[in-house]
């Protein structure tokens, strides 16, 4: 019998190891796996590579995560946030690296790494500094940089409802990244916010099907990193 | 973005102004990605009877407009990560899809602000290029890439009185040659093979004022 559920957040990611490339789903707040990063924190693996749109909102979620020292290198579209100070300051004291990302970039690029395509050309960033130093190549006339697949040792993700097979269906924005990252980690954890029998979800509105999917938790009230922002909340 | 500065000039259009300016050039069925700024009111200024539908990048198509205070859900935003709502015929999708629809040409118009933009259609909106700041690019330059045409919204010179459109940008670029119509609070200026060409003045605004603002030479034909 397959069951990929897990009981605690703990055990979903006890195995992460320093050094590791971790995933984390989310744009801003929507879709952020946060008891699942705290999870992490908890663990303490360090020198973490992690992709992610963004860097985390004041002292909870990825910003506790990026600010408890954990994270080497992040890989991003957009760093900064109004809210948070986190990445800035170890980012202006050289001790957090970064590799900024076009945003379709990076989401083709987890795309690609997830399907077995391990490069492909874009014309995003042709003639800016951040197709300095890329392969160029002419199609038709126009010039693409070539850009390299993104795979992940892990990922983190949070989704609505899931069964045990790993499909999973997302709440509105919140899919954002989930998908992708699903299929681009070796390992994707995802804590879902119920979890359901196998046929409760309509295989035609299955999002990610569970072969994309490894280990499922259960987070029946997931916190909002807004509302933790705002009550002043740190973790840990 | 640096679309939010403030206008303080007392002639030509306020940022409402260029905004429902700006919402005229856009047509009836049109798949519209704005951005973030003066690019965000052009929503709420298309002519009657003309339906468009709004593209965000993180997902969504179909977007609304804000949800009623404590109606909405935070995971149910745009770009700016502002909470919005869907439309009755919206459609989710992740990122990927979501940015094929922009790179692959599928959305017909953005909006976006500017920091610069060159004589030739440069555009430079996502850095100062400053050794200090963070940088941060976001779907800027996934979107001038991909969107079949992109109109720019800005202020016609920076809060200094610098010219922001140029002959070619000291800022690091978004993309190279990708925009095509400019609104400024002064005038609306083409961007064509031999240079930028006037279109249209703002009231109260003529030629020699806005050329005289503006840091390479225009067409100007009458």
């Amino acid at each position: 019998m397959i069951d990929k559920t897990i009981a605690s957040v703990a055990q979903a990611v006890a195995d992460i190891f320093d050094g590791a490339t971790v995933m984390i789903g989310g744009f801003g707040e929507a879709g952020s796996p946060i008891e699942l990063i705290h999870a992490l924190i908890d663990l303490g693996a360090k020198d973490l590579t992690v992709v992610n749109n963004n860097t985390g909102s004041g002292h909870v979620g990825l910003a506790a995560l990026i600010e408890n020292h954990q994270v080497a290198r992040m890989v991003c579209s957009y760093p900064r946030t109004a809210n948070s100070t986190v990445f800035p300051d170890l980012y202006h004291r050289g001790e957090i690296e970064l590799e900024l990302v076009p945003q379709g970039t990076l989401a083709e690029r987890i795309r690609a790494g997830g399907a077995g395509v391990p490069a492909f050309y874009t014309a995003t960033s042709v003639g800016t500094p951040l197709g300095e130093g890329k392969e160029v190549r002419s199609f038709d006339g126009r010039d693409y940089v070539l850009e390299t697949a993104l795979k992940a040792d892990f990922a983190l993700l949070k989704c609505a409802r899931a069964d045990r097979y790993g499909n999973l269906i997302f709440n509105k924005t919140a899919r954002n990244f989930g998908p992708i990252m699903a299929m681009a980690a070796d390992t994707s954890i995802v804590q879902t916010g119920a979890l359901v029998e196998p046929g409760e979800i309509d295989p035609e509105v299955v999002v990610t099907p569970g072969i994309f999917v490894n280990r499922v938790v259960t987070v029946a009230n997931p916190a909002l990193e807004s509302v933790l922002v705002n009550d002043g909340r740190a973790y840990p | 973005m640096s679309a939010g500065e403030s206008s303080t000039a007392s002639v030509g259009w306020n940022r409402e102004q260029m905004a429902r300016r700006a919402a005229l050039d856009i047509p009836d069925g049109a798949y519209v990605n704005l951005g973030i700024g003066i690019p965000e009111k052009v929503a709420q200024y298309v002519p009657e009877g003309r339906e468009v539908i709004y593209h965000t990048e993180n997902g969504l198509l179909g977007m609304g407009v804000p949800p009623d205070v404590g109606e909405g859900d935070p995971e149910l935003i745009n770009a700016g990560k502002k909470q919005v709502t869907a439309i009755p015929g919206a459609a989710y999708f992740h990122h990927a899809d979501s940015f094929s629809m922009i790179r692959g040409g599928h959305i017909d118009i953005c909006i976006l602000g500017a920091m610069q933009v060159s004589q030739n259609g440069d555009l430079a909106n996502w850095s100062t290029g400053s050794p200090d700041a963070i940088p941060a690019v976001g779907g800027a330059m996934d979107l001038v890439a991909g969107v079949k045409t992109i109109y720019i919204i800005t202020q016609h010179c920076t809060k200094t009185g610098d010219p922001k459109l140029v002959k070619s940008c000291s800022y690091p670029l978004t993309g190279k040659a990708v925009v095509s119509r400019i609104f400024t609070d002064l005038a609306v200026i083409d961007v064509t093979p031999e240079g930028l060409k006037l279109v249209e003045l703002a009231p109260g605004v003529n030629q020699d004022y806005v050329q005289q603002r503006t840091g390479c030479e225009l067409i100007i034909t009458e």
